[in-house]
């Protein structure tokens, strides 16, 4: 199995959203490559014809009517809100489209 | 009676006297937090102590008394709560810098249901940070000592929960195990812990790590006490899709009626070798003579894949925790950081995420957006999905032949805050004997069975039950600690140092 | 505006055939979120309908809507699809501030139906079939506000203010196969399909699926291949498609485009690309790259979706006509031709004519009215036909009054302006207004011999056996009663009296 480069550690933090620093680069990249290197021993059964556990129980169909129950109050959805105006969640400027 | 007797009492003591009216829950709670007044500034188990909720709780409890009302079998008891589950008006921080401050606006159903059991719940509980890690020491607000030893770790990720055990802050507590999170710091404060089937406690307002993996349980002093505990939090909860809709076993029964005697226990060849600490062994080995001479049949059985538990482990918890904590963006709630009216959502969020992330998390979100990523899914989260497959029929198999599976809890005593800390592979050692449990979603135990010859530290005992059949747990557990405690002339805890 | 170069729609179709793949996003009607109790309803108060699921709260967990999952199957089986014996909601990881979990809970691998398809009637009655891929659940975002920008639009936007009541609404995503063989009517394709899809959800009940409102919205995907070639061009995705007019736009905009580009020797990129109402034009978005990677897994927190075999052929056998052949079973039964029964189709009148007509109207009047004077009203108020302040019960009684003779068509226009207008039902407005036609004979007669005796010249022509000019006399009568008689009475009487009788 392939190894973890540094470059591929600054790709995996900007999928998920880390500003990782400089440092923090090839810190992470020497310890995930000894953390994959020892995990990749999972592939052994890879070729294995047995279906993937994807969940510990074997529940199907469990869902809920479709009744409304009491939504939070306004004051409390926005409790936690770093910033807000006109009852919304105030983020920052949202670059990209839609 | 004094404080110093009241803290000494186990839960189902405390309900007792309350309710016969020898003690009423204010003096309960009372004696309690004057102890983490004295204590925690040491041990560090409390991330936030709600003095005024829980003698309001207390104070409810009294005059439910008076006023002649039932009261249920924890009525008045003071809990430590694992500052994991979402408290509302009580701040939440799952141990992480990003959630500073944040007081949900609504309560898990595992805290109504303690609510609803008339629990005083003293306050939350520190924890490795999203409950990754097996020492506390990856907690944002600084490590928790272990009673035993305030140098050493109190195990992970459910260190504070643990430590207000050992402590005697608390005579119960609640944790959370995704890999071993109650029962390794159990382990190692030679308290009892118990992660029940999964889908057994409700996980709705439980901070996710990783959702298929991550169960609440109840701690305590003794096996009766988690018992009580169990039933307590146990249940369907329809806002938990994943929760069992069975009736809870019988497990308070089954703690008042410990035997083995018949029973066919099993020893997994797997559970033992290197990496094993002698101490740990040995203890271990006496447990397994201590169940033959109750009575109990022993079998060896091989389980060759759950040499590959921890790899499976360390692709699926990751994986899911990437996705479960990319809420965490600065938008809605928790920290924000950088906006100062130049930067992007985009670039907010990358900087609030850095700075609000402890270390193990983002290695973790890194390794699990890795085993995700495309090209990479099928040879390592797709794999890891095999290996919990193969754990599992490895598991259906061994209970055909036996009623329950035993183990060291955990290949060491507790070690040293900080001999670990940027070893994280070393760390991750510490849940080698707990996570198949999680992998194949059935039930353990881990109780207190004697000190290492060399250090003097407390050992665990693991238990392992079929899924749903959490009552041998406690049936087990309860005949061993009874034998343990005939032996020692006292439970174990009574040799721990004062604080 | 950067202008683009297009390559005349004729020249392009000489050269390409178009390849289209349609997905269309359907907000159901459920009463709920499709993982969370909050109430759909809108308009509601910013941040009103969130709870700790659809706000993705720590510790929050989903459990999916019973109704969500049996409109998926219902929309799945009317697109003759199969359902899936067994299937999983997947998570799709990408991070944007609409989306409160960071990513949005669907269908991956496993949709709930799949392999369908849907035959769409162009306007000249030909029958075109749209294969079906499939169709899977999943849940709608919040919606965001920009403020600080000229036009309310991203760019420039210096904040956004995010509201969540929509976030976790139920959506199903229907996907077409690549649309082949069209050719030059490629566009129409897409409205008809687009049109058709619209029926059979409001057919199905599941979703009122107005596109201005946003509960329906349609992605074009468009690329060109050489004639007498197989290999399929780079695509562009144009995003929120939301009016069937502009469906059949883009896409005639995209052939231009892409043939355009194509023929000056230069390469479609493949990008989303946005569509402008106002000029029908589609300009760049974003560029799909490789670095978007959705690392979709099995959602953890939900359990497996398993529609038993018994409950599918229950809700296959509770399927209503579907609209196609319900469409051409009334135009048999109305009469009408294909050109005036899409016109029909056009104006949204179907249900309406056939609530009118089960309310006791024979069908030509009942069509009359809605595609009449109702048309004419809807129109100029800048409303659609459904929301105009009338029943079919009510257009059903103006009917029956003209009928009985109680009123002629130019009284009846008033009670409508009357019923329209919130003057109560037909027959207060008759009564308040006065509306109703003069058939006391008496009163008549006097009206007639006053109209005969003042137009004594006319009255001569008539018995000279100028029977023609008759209407002049008629018309003073109405004149004198107001408009109140029934004409062709009057009529009547003016010949009577003049003794001469018609042809
Ligand atoms: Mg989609
Ligand atoms: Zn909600």
């Amino acid at each position: 199995m392939p190894g973890i480069t540094r470059e591929e550690v600054a790709h995996l933090a900007r999928l998920a959203r880390l500003e990782l620093k400089s440092e923090e680069l090839d810190h992470f990249a020497g310890q995930l490559d000894d953390i994959i290197g020892a995990v990749a021993r999972v592939s052994e059964v890879a070729d294995q014809d047995v279906p993937p556990t994807s969940h510990p129980l074997p529940l199907t169909n469990v869902m809920r009517a479709d009744e409304v129950r009491p939504s939070l109050t306004p004051e409390q959805a926005l409790s936690g809100a770093p910033a807000q105006e006109q009852q919304r969640f105030k983020v920052p400027q949202i670059l990209g489209e839609d | 009676m004094t404080d110093s007797t009241i803290i000494k009492l186990t839960a189902a003591e405390i309900a007792g006297k309350i309710a016969s009216g020898e003690l009423t829950a204010v003096e309960v709670t009372e004696a309690h937090l004057a102890r983490i007044d004295a204590v925690d500034e040491k041990v560090h188990a409390f991330l936030h102590v709600d003095r005024e909720g829980a003698l309001a709780q207390a104070r409810a409890v009294d005059e439910k008394r008076a006023k002649g009302e039932k009261l249920g079998p924890l009525a008045g008891v003071p809990l430590a709560l694992k500052d994991i589950f979402t408290t509302l008006g009580v701040p939440t921080t799952v141990g992480s810098k990003i959630l500073e401050g944040w007081i949900p606006p609504y309560d898990a159903t595992l805290v109504k249901r303690l609510k609803a059991a008339d629990v005083v719940i003293l306050g939350k509980t520190n924890m490795d940070e999203f409950a990754m890690g097996s020492s506390t020491e990856n907690s944002a607000y600084g490590p928790t000592g272990n009673p035993w030893d305030l140098t050493r770790i109190p195990g992970g990720s459910g260190g504070g929960s643990s430590a207000a055990l050992a402590s005697y802050e608390a005579p119960l507590a609640i944790g959370t195990d995704t890999g071993g999170s109650i029962r390794q710091p159990a382990a190692v404060t030679g308290t009892v812990g118990v992660k029940p089937t999964y889908g057994a406690v409700s996980r709705y307002g439980m901070v996710a790590f990783s959702s298929s993996l991550d169960q609440g349980g109840p701690c305590a002093r003794t096996v009766l006490d988690a018992a009580l505990l169990h039933e307590a939090i146990a249940g369907h909860d329809p806002l938990d899709s994943t929760s069992i809709d069975a009736p809870v076993p019988p497990v308070v029964e089954a703690a008042r009626n410990g035997s083995v005697a018949g029973m066919r226990v099993g020893v997994v060849k797997q559970f033992r070798g290197e990496g094993y600490q002698a101490g740990v062994v040995q203890r271990f080995d006496e447990s397994v003579e201590l169940l033959k001479s109750l009575g109990a049949e022993i079998v060896e059985l091989d389980c060759p894949t759950f040499d590959l538990a921890l790899s499976a482990y360390y692709l699926i918890a990751p994986s899911e925790c990437s996705s479960n904590l990319a809420r965490f963006d600065a938008m809605r709630y928790g920290l924000r950081v950088g906006d100062d009216g130049t930067k992007s959502a985009e670039e907010v969020t990358a900087l609030t995420r850095e700075a609000g992330f402890g270390d193990e998390v983002k290695r973790r979100i890194i390794l699990g957006t890795y085993a995700l990523s495309s090209g990479y899914y099928d040879a390592y989260y797709g794999s890891a999905q095999k290996v919990r497959t193969l754990i599992t029929r490895e598991f259906e198999q061994a209970f055909e032949q036996v009623d329950v599976i035993v183990s060291p809890t955990t290949p060491t005593t507790a070690f040293p805050i900080g001999e670990r800390a940027d070893d994280p592979m070393a760390m991750y050692l510490a849940d080698l004997c707990t996570i198949p449990t999680n992998l194949a979603g059935n039930a353990a135990m881990s109780l207190p069975c004697g000190l290492a010859p060399e250090d003097g530290l407390p050992v665990g005992l693991q238990i392992i039950a079929p899924a749903m059949k959490d009552d041998r747990l406690y049936k087990v557990g309860a005949a061993v600690e009874a034998a343990f405690v005939e032996k020692w002339g006292h439970p174990l805890l009574e040799e721990a140092p004062s604080l | 505006m950067t202008v683009t170069e297009l390559l005349s729609y004729d020249a392009a179709l000489a050269a390409y055939d178009p390849v289209m793949g349609l997905e269309v996003h359907v907000e159901l009607g459920t009463k709920t979120k499709m993982f969370c109790g909050c109430s759909t309803e809108l308009g509601a108060d910013a941040n009103s309908q969130t709870c700790p699921t659809c706000l993705g709260l720590p510790g929050s967990l989903p459990v999916v809507n019973a109704i969500g999952v049996e409109s998926a199957v219902k929309i799945g089986l009317a697109l003759n699809c199969e359902i899936a014996e067994w299937c999983r909601f997947a998570r799709k990881n990408y991070f944007y501030p609409d989306m409160p979990k960071n990513f949005q809970t669907s269908q991956y691998d496993e949709p709930i139906a799949f392999n369908g398809y849907l035959d769409v009637q162009l306007e000249d009655g030909e029958i075109f079939r749209v294969e079906i891929e499939r169709a899977h659940m999943e849940e709608d975002t919040g919606k965001s506000t920009h403020i600080g920008g000229a036009t309310g639009r991203i760019h420039g936007a210096s904040h956004s203010l995010l509201d969540y009541n929509r976030a976790g609404i139920p959506l199903i995503e229907i996907v077409t196969k690549p649309i082949e063989g069209a050719g030059e009517r490629a566009p129409e394709v897409a409205k008809a399909y687009v049109a058709e899809l619209r029926e059979l959800i409001r057919a199905l009940g599941v979703s009122e699926a107005r596109m201005d409102k946003g509960q329906m919205r349609c992605d074009v995907n468009l690329s060109l291949r050489p004639h007498g070639t197989t290999v399929f061009g780079t695509r562009s995705e144009t995003k929120n498609v939301n009016s069937l007019r502009s469906v059949e736009r883009a896409a005639r905009f995209e052939i231009q485009r892409h043939a355009a580009v194509l023929q000056s020797g230069g390469t479609i990129v493949q990008e989303t690309r946005h569509f402008h109402e106002d000029d029908g034009s589609t300009t760049s978005g974003r560029i799909k790259d490789n670095a978007e990677d959705y690392r979709y897994f099995p959602e953890p927190d939900l359990v497996p979706v398993a529609p038993s075999r018994a409950w599918v052929e229950e809700l296959r056998a509770g399927l209503p006509e579907l609209p196609r052949v319900r469409r051409n079973r009334l135009r048999e039964e109305w009469g009408v031709s294909e050109h005036d029964m899409q016109s029909i189709l056009n104006a949204g009148a179907v249900d309406l004519i056939v609530a009118t007509t089960d309310a006791g109207a024979p069908a030509d009047q009942a069509r009359k009215w809605w595609m009449g004077e109702l048309a004419r009203s809807a129109n100029e108020a800048g409303v659609s036909l459904d929301e105009l302040a009338i029943t079919p019960a009510q257009v059903a009684r103006v009917s029956a009054l003209v009928a009985s003779g109680d009123l002629n068509d130019k009284l009846a226009r008033q009670v409508i302006e009357g019923v329209l207008a919130g003057e109560g039902d037909p027959d207060e407005v008759v009564e308040k207004r006065g509306l109703k036609v003069v058939s006391d004979e008496g009163a008549l007669g006097t009206a007639v011999d006053e109209a005969i005796a003042s137009n004594a010249a006319i009255a001569d022509k008539i018995r000279g056996g100028k029977v023609a000019a008759v209407g002049a006399l008629v018309g003073a009568v109405m004149k004198a009663t107001r408009g109140q008689a029934d004409a062709a009475r009057v009529k009547e009487l003016i010949l009577e009296r003049l003794g001469v009788s018609e042809g």
